[in-house]
């Protein structure tokens, strides 16, 4: 690459922020199709590591951009891709917010709203399609993830006890 | 302001506020939500849970992450930009930083066999969570009868999962579909 990656990072992730209903976790196909398939910033594998290491560590899932940020240019690769995924969207609020008593039972604003909560199941539910397609390789990592899902779903244990049944079975090297 | 302001004794100082949402942002991993309710609401008492889900409601209605856009709504609610911009801080500035030091582990030891065999089951685990998520958010929606939201998840599914169509363009083709629906059922 000949120019800065910086406007794209930055640009990149202020355009998705934007038709990210759902936070972070609906926007994972298209970070995936941006970050992997156009601009061949990381590989597959580097970006499910990303995704993983978002999760585990504490704090807003939207940090996976300042994981992928770093990885394309290093400290400021990551800050310029934080303040675009999270930037417009803050000043939005902001703005949105000193306005919200005036329309906040407004039947306009309950259909937007209701009508949004469909289109980002089907946006989530994608992301962990598109996760579970390009980094669950073979039939126990598939297990594990559908084992995973089972118990998160069904019980109330720690997600924590779940990264590190995972962690420990890979690093056994079944998987 | 409306009478549904806090009173003012109860209003959190600058570092009170990035306190807070530092704390939020730390305590767990699967979503901020309990854990802000926990602190904003339990603990501080500095908004009854009718505020605190009318305030959330606004942050799910904006686009881009939630809890992020919840930490600017509160904090410019107690203290104008100055109170957004600290609770923004307290929300990221941790992460960011924990963040910053495992991407500088990865970039240093990402290829070792050992790290990517760890990640490799953590990843599959995650992406369990996920799907988790996905299945707490859909039996609502699934289970009710004469209901056309399944179709539009279903759409907003197969668009960008199968056919590997661009963000924009999914969410400009369903979304007005389906708050249309949702005006008309009303």
């Amino acid at each position: 690459m000949n120019s800065s990656p910086l406007p794209a990072l930055f640009g990149y992730f202020a355009l998705l922020s934007l038709f990210a209903v759902g936070g972070a976790n609906a926007a994972i196909p298209e970070m995936h199709r941006i970050a992997v398939d156009i601009m061949h910033w990381t590989t597959d594998r580097q970006f499910a590591d990303a995704f993983a290491i978002a999760q585990v560590s504490p704090g807003p899932n939207v940090i996976i951009v300042t994981l992928i940020g770093y990885h394309v240019a290093g400290f400021l690769g990551a800050s310029v891709a934080t303040i675009g995924m999270c930037g417009p969207t803050c000043v939005l609020a902001f703005f949105v917010a000193r306005t919200w008593d005036r329309f906040k039972d407004a039947p306009w604003r309950i259909a937007i709203q209701g009508g949004l909560v469909p289109v980002s199941l089907g946006l989530i539910g994608a992301s962990a399609f598109v996760l579970a397609r390009t980094s669950d390789h073979n039939i126990y990592a598939g297990l594990l993830t559908a084992v995973t899902a089972v118990l998160a779903f069904a019980t109330r244990i720690n997600p924590l006890w779940l990264f590190v049944a995972g962690g420990l079975l890979g690093l056994s090297g079944v998987l | 302001m409306s009478e549904s302001s806090p009173r003012s004794a109860d209003r959190p100082s600058l570092p009170e506020l990035f306190r807070a949402f530092a704390v939020v942002s730390l305590s767990g991993f699967g979503g901020a939500l309990p854990w802000a309710r926990r602190m904003i609401v339990e603990r501080k008492r500095w908004m009854t849970a009718q505020e605190f889900a009318e305030t959330f409601a606004l942050s799910q209605f904006l686009p881009g992450p939630n809890v992020i856009n919840f930490s600017v709504v509160f904090g410019a609610r107690f203290g104008g930009a100055a109170g957004a911009a600290v609770a923004l801080g307290g929300l990221l500035g941790p992460p960011l930083l924990i963040v910053l030091v495992l991407a500088a582990l990865y970039a240093r030891f990402g290829d070792l066999e050992i790290l990517s065999r760890i990640l490799v089951g953590v990843t599959a685990a995650a992406i369990g969570l996920l799907i988790a998520t996905v299945g707490k958010m859909a039996a609502p929606i699934f289970l009710k009868r004469w209901n056309s939201a399944p179709l539009i998840a279903i759409a907003a599914f197969v668009g960008v999962a199968i056919f590997n169509w661009p963000l924009p363009l999914v969410f400009l083709g369903l979304a007005p579909v389906s708050i249309a629906l949702a005006w008309f059922k009303r």
